[in-house]
């Protein structure tokens, strides 16, 4: 078999060499526990506040601003949860998109049970919200606007910029944005921006798993959601990954100085990619925003006559990996709540495959990987 | 405080001439079922299995409940042949079986005990009256039984009695074939059929890309569950698509699933005689679904001149998925990962398929070529029972 052609980035990626070099010796060598009176606490320490000032630089965020996690799905269930504790006497009222990812909607749900009232503004056909749409949602008792900055089954990009002018003049809300997909991709300035949490994730960067971050603006008052330790200046307890801090802090500091160079490339492979696929495969149908338009790294695209799962195992035979819908529930058999936000036609929603992109791949696996999905439809077609 | 484990099997007793090879298959699974614990006796006799217990109660009744052929058991304290000796390992069983009433109930295999099993039970009576608080005889709802054997090696006395699964013990009638899919009954026949004392064999028919990998990690973890009552067992994967396609290219719709199990017959008829099973094991239930009419059933089977036992061919979905439970192979069976391509399966398959038409659809099929393709690159596992953390 041909080598593999990994076009899965935004379920996961793997992690660069250098980055699981500085995992190992944190692990092997600088082990000790940050909170440790003796040296090697002092020097994990150190580890963690230099990661703090790597992961801050992307974003334009000052490094004690950055609360380390567990991941992308701890910083999105922080955001809502300590919003809705830390602004109980304000209101009960949150607003956020059909189309987030499930750790926010089922963080939001959980809050409606407790009687909380969330409203989910709608998608156009791009899948991208409308500023009006929120303009007329924001209440007096709105307490939390949360939006993600890119989608991570079809690639829209919501404007986060009129979003933050909307929240912050017509309202008192805290505006969370959930830019684990669009970290390293799509510049962000948090400050400049007007953003008050946003989460992040080192899995989606050629970083480890089980690590993320949630930026929380200086003086925000945020309930925390694990208790019982000093860790994070007192608002994460729990000791820290340093491992996964570091090779996280490391992750960004490579995302950025190589942002540009990969963001480019990343985009003239997605465009080669649609195009050739719409033009080779009769029937075929982007999902989402047009590819110049999207982020630059995920392409969602279905064929007539064609099941996801199916495309998927084809594809993996001849090695090369894509998803359906997102990997995070493209086990369950129900339609992404994604896709459905955008009105498709059945067809398209059962066969809706991903293609996300990352920093290793390269122009000249456009070929074989058309090539491959071309050859797998084809034989679909003819059963 | 017990000494041992007092195993009692039921049918086997009843088997003739079998007896002694039941009885060894039975002590042999057994000692299976305990490998992982310390090394204990076990001694046969009368008809029953005394097994040592080192403090382990627990785990080993656990163990033991998942081996065929056991009725029950019941955890013993022996006593030397002397009635005080007796009295006070009656008082301590009556302690530590819950209750407020009680009888004592003696037998006496032994007559040179000098008292007689009335005497005997007066005699405990007594003294567990006196010796305990708050206790009372009833002799017709009590709420614990003190059983006292009176046997030539000793007493036995005992109380509490530990349901067995029943049945016959694994191997003793032979070797079956079961065709299991990731659902829910197939695993629950392959569970009966054991029961019956087959020794099983697995066949799944795999049909990637068609379903994934993952289905055949479900049907491993299913074989997994099913080798806790067995032991371990070999599962056969064999490579289904080709023999998908070529039905879907050459086939009407309507015999799919008549042809496609007719394929899977034959299929299993060669690795049956590969693997000296004696019988093909399906989940089929009577009117399930299209194929398991009479009429379906009927041109299915003509391909083989095997047996096919449908161990649930009477019964309802609940009254599967209720034992499918109890054995612990629904949690897996349910899990939503797809495990037969809706692009195989008819909108309006024939529910009573005639034989002549499905022949005369198989000519346009090259039935032997695509049988000897599939056994040519059959995968062979060994599955081993779960780790159940006992």
């Amino acid at each position: 078999m041909q080598p593999a052609i990994y076009l899965d980035n935004s379920a996961t990626t793997p992690v660069l060499p250098g980055i699981a070099a500085v995992m190992h010796k944190m692990l092997v060598e600088n082990y000790g526990n940050p909170s440790s009176l003796h040296g090697l606490g002092i020097a994990a320490e150190k580890a963690l506040a230099h990661a703090r000032r790597q992961v801050a630089g992307l974003i334009g965020a000052r490094p004690a601003e950055i609360y380390f996690t567990s991941g992308g799905t701890e910083a999105n269930n922080w955001a809502v949860w300590g919003i809705s504790r830390a602004r109980r006497r304000q209101g009960k009222h949150i607003i956020t998109t059909a189309v987030e990812h499930s750790s926010l909607l089922a963080a939001c749900r959980r809050l409606e049970a407790e009687g909380y009232e969330v409203t989910y503004l709608p998608v156009d056909s791009r899948g991208v919200i409308r500023p009006a749409d929120l303009e007329a949602a924001l209440r007096e008792d709105t307490i939390l606007v949360s939006v993600m900055s890119v989608n991570n089954e079809t690639g829209a990009l919501q404007p986060v910029g009129e979003v933050a002018r909307l929240v912050h003049s017509k309202s008192r809300a805290v505006l969370h944005v959930d830019h684990i997909q669009g970290y390293g991709k799509i510049p962000l300035n948090c400050q400049k921006v007007g953003i008050d949490l946003l989460s992040l994730s080192a899995h989606k960067i050629h970083g480890p798993k089980g690590t993320g971050a949630l930026y929380i603006k200086e003086g925000l008052r945020l309930e925390p959601l694990l208790v019982g330790g000093e860790q994070e200046a007192g608002r994460r307890a729990g000791t820290e990954n340093t491992a996964g801090i570091a090779a996280f802090g490391l992750a960004a500091e490579l995302a950025a100085a190589h942002m540009e160079e990969r963001v480019a490339r990343m985009r003239e492979i997605k465009i080669e990619l649609a195009t050739r696929l719409l033009e080779s495969i009769p029937g075929a149908r982007i999902n989402g925003p047009p590819p110049e338009e999207g982020a630059p790294h995920i392409l969602n695209v279905s064929f007539p006559g064609v099941r996801a799962e199916v495309l998927v195992h084809m594809l993996e035979q001849r090695g090369v990996y894509v998803s359906t819908g997102s990997a995070c529930h493209s086990r369950k058999q129900e339609a992404s709540h994604v896709l459905k936000a955008l009105h498709l036609e059945r067809w398209r929603l059962e066969g809706a495959i991903r293609i996300s992109l990352g920093a290793l791949n390269t122009p000249d696996e456009v070929t074989p990987a058309v090539e491959a999905i071309k050859e797998c439809v084809t034989e679909l077609w003819a059963l | 405080m017990y000494t041992s484990l007092l195993v009692r099997y039921g049918e086997i007793s009843l088997k003739g001439n079998n007896r002694p090879y039941f009885e060894d298959k039975l002590l042999a699974n057994m000692r299976r079922a305990l490998g992982d614990l310390p090394p204990r006796g076990m001694r046969k006799t009368f008809g029953r299995v005394f097994v040592d217990l080192h403090d382990d109660l627990e785990a080993v009744a656990r163990r033991l409940q998942r081996v065929f052929g056991i009725i029950s058991m019941s955890p013993v304290v022996t006593a030397p042949l002397e009635l005080e000796a007796i009295k006070k390992a009656a008082l301590a069983v009556l302690k530590v079986s819950p209750g407020t009433t009680f009888k004592v109930q003696t037998q006496r295999p032994n007559k040179r005990f000098p008292l007689t099993s009335p005497e005997v039970n007066q005699e405990l009576g007594a003294y567990l009256l006196t010796h305990s608080q708050g206790q009372q005889v009833d002799v017709h709802h009590p709420d614990r039984v003190i059983h006292v054997e009176i046997r030539d090696e000793g007493a036995y006395i005992y109380s509490r009695i530990i349901p067995g699964p029943g049945g016959l013990p694994v191997g003793v009638t032979g070797r079956g074939l079961l065709l299991i899919s990731g659902g829910i009954d197939s695993p629950v026949a392959g569970y009966m059929g054991m029961k019956r004392g087959l020794e099983l064999t697995a066949l799944h028919f795999h049909s990637f890309p068609f379903t994934s990998e993952r289905s055949k990690e479900k049907v491993i973890d299913l074989c997994r569950v099913l080798a806790g009552y067995s032991g371990p067992f070999r599962l056969v994967v064999a490579p289904f698509t080709n023999i998908q396609k070529a039905i879907r290219q050459h086939c009407p719709e309507e015999f799919y699933v008549t042809i496609m199990r007719r394929m899977m017959f034959r299929i299993a008829r060669a690795v049956a005689a590969k693997e000296d099973a004696l019988a093909i094991l399906t989940g089929e239930s009577l009117g399930q679904v299209a194929s398991q009419t009479l009429q379906s059933m009927a041109v299915i089977n003509k391909v083989v001149d095997l047996p096919v036992l449908r161990p649930l061919v009477a019964w309802d979905k609940s009254e599967i998925i209720e034992v499918a439970r109890r054995i612990g192979t629904y949690a897996i069976s349910i899990r939503p990962y797809e495990d037969c391509c809706t692009l195989f399966v008819p909108k309006h398959p024939a529910t009573k398929p005639p034989l002549a038409r499905v022949e005369a659809a198989e000519k346009n099929l090259a039935v032997a070529e695509l049988v000897e393709e599939c056994l040519a690159s059959l995968e062979i596992l060994t599955v081993e029972p779960e780790d159940t953390g006992m």
